[in-house]
């Protein structure tokens, strides 16, 4: 599946160049299923790239990467069980690490708000969507975050209010925001419809 | 800008070429308090004319009983070191800016490595301070030629982060040992001479840190320089800078308007359009471009002179 090129909209809606080689330097990688091909391509450009780097896999084995081996391969199921790890590799980490994230909205938002919080500058991020555009979504009331959103608006799995899905994205919480549709004339709610990209 | 008049309540010699100063107001009342890395300009009347150079504190940003600056007499300035060595003493009024801040800390980093090279010192004393009130992890490098040559020694607490390197001694401080191994999420600060400005940019890029984790000050006072003239276009009158006076200065004491902060090429504030140049623009300011310098229209007027037949400016 080819990079996914998004309409253009606010300033702060996240937008992904794609993954572009910083050589040899030590590098942290997370992708799920659709970005591991991303990384294959990655590594097809630049086969240094992979030297000094961890690659974290969520919700795929490690077939997904094809023949690319990095000096360490970890998998994990979900960004849950991948949290902890991820975290692990950028504490411990040194100034000129370079992060690799590919995939979905949801998987790069979280990735890099936790990069964020390591104190990696978003700017130097290397992003690039593949598969779903489902997104990851924070109702701006209760704060519970809904992943995998498809469908504007949506009901938060939290509170169960029937939210609008903003282009207005959080750095800090790598989540778009979602605002109550129908606080001014409860009940009446627009026709559901497909997030596009 | 807004100004307060306060007294000189303290003059020390710290080393041969360095004092230290420290200000306080005449009533005793409280100073508004500052950040880490923020400096003030101090008014030098002489004669008709207002020298005005800026200073970083060194002092606690968080305490308003008084101000504190640190001086290097520069024999080869333009006069402003050496009127505040040999004219300025206890007991007497002076006149200075609130501070403002162009080399403050980044609070989002998770580490903060501070490099300061001889004089350049003087804004990691207020930083480091903050940085110890703010429990933020950090390490200290101060470089100087000779154990007495460096003021800074005697201002600095004894801490493990701190470190002084003296050349000297034998011991000049070694960039990539400093700077390699650094976790994520260190910013590093560096003040002093270009030479070690542009030695600790080319390292980090060498590294591959971000650039916006790479922060400097090269804060000095404008040189002196041959005299020139030139041209206010509004009004058509011409100025004359002197050997010993800025452009800046020799505008202000021809009562053109100006704007100005920092006095030193590095905020931007008195940046001015050139409208006609036969000649060259000798550029001391770190504001403009590389681009911009060689285009020739634009000027700031703090840092920079000029050697050829006509300079007008769009003032």
């Amino acid at each position: 599946m080819p990079k996914t090129e998004f309409s253009p909209s606010i300033d702060s809606r996240p937008t992904y160049a794609g993954l572009v080689s910083q050589g040899a330097a030590p590098a942290i990688m997370v992708a799920d299923e659709a970005g591991a091909q991303a990384l294959s391509d990655l590594a097809a450009s630049d086969a240094s790239v992979m030297d000094h780097a961890h690659v974290v896999l969520v919700g795929c084995g490690a077939s997904a990467l094809g023949d690319v081996t990095p000096t360490a391969l970890h998998e994990a199921p979900d960004f849950d069980a991948a949290t902890p790890l991820v975290t692990q590799l950028l504490n411990t980490a040194r100034m000129g690490t370079q992060i690799y994230l590919a995939g979905s909205e949801g998987l790069i938002g979280h990735v890099s708000a936790l990069a964020f919080a390591a104190g990696m500058p978003v700017d130097e991020i290397q992003m690039e969507h593949r598969g779903s555009i489902a997104r990851r979504m924070q109702c701006v009331h209760c704060k519970g975050i809904t992943e995998d959103v498809t469908t504007d608006p949506f009901t938060c799995a939290h509170c169960g209010l029937t939210l609008f899905v903003r282009d207005h994205f959080s750095r800090r919480l790598g989540v778009f925001q979602g605002v109550c549709v129908d606080a001014e004339t409860p009940g009446v709610v627009p026709e559901v419809v497909e997030i596009q990209a | 800008m807004k100004k307060l008049c306060l007294k000189v309540a303290a003059v020390e010699q710290l080393s041969p070429l360095v004092k230290r100063f420290r200000f306080e107001d005449p009533t005793g009342a409280s100073l508004p308090v500052f950040s880490g890395g923020a400096h003030l300009t101090v008014e030098m009347p002489e004669g008709d004319m207002i020298r005005r150079n800026s200073y970083s504190l060194i002092s606690d940003p968080y305490d308003g009983s008084g101000y504190e600056i640190a001086v290097r007499r520069e024999d080869k300035g333009r006069g402003g070191s050496l009127y505040m060595h040999t004219k300025v003493a206890e007991g007497d009024e002076i006149t200075v800016s609130v501070p403002s801040n162009l080399f403050q800390l980044d609070l989002r980093a998770r580490k903060h490595v501070l490099i300061g090279g001889g004089i350049g010192i003087t804004p990691f004393l207020s930083q480091l301070r903050q940085l110890d009130m703010e429990q933020k992890p950090y390490e200290l490098h101060y470089a100087a030629r000779s154990r007495e040559e460096a003021a800074g020694i005697r201002l600095l607490p004894q801490a493990a982060h701190i470190h002084v390197h003296i050349s000297e001694e034998g011991a000049r401080m070694d960039l990539g040992a400093i700077l390699d191994g650094q976790p994520l999420g260190t910013h590093v600060y560096t003040c002093g001479p270009d030479g070690l400005i542009s030695a600790v940019a080319d390292q980090t890029a060498r590294l591959g840190w971000p650039k916006t984790s790479v922060h400097s000050e090269a804060f000095t006072a404008p040189p002196p320089g041959e005299p020139f003239d030139v041209v206010v276009k509004s009004s058509g009158k011409t100025v004359h800078v002197k050997a010993d006076q800025s452009l800046l200065e020799a505008l202000e004491a021809a009562k053109v308007e100006i704007d100005y902060s920092c006095r030193g090429g590095a905020c931007g504030r008195c940046h001015t359009k050139v409208t006609a140049c036969d000649g060259r623009i000798l550029h001391n300011d770190h504001w403009l471009s590389d681009d911009e310098r060689a285009a020739q229209q634009d000027i700031m007027p703090c840092m920079s002179r000029f050697k050829g037949t006509r300079l007008e400016l769009d003032l």
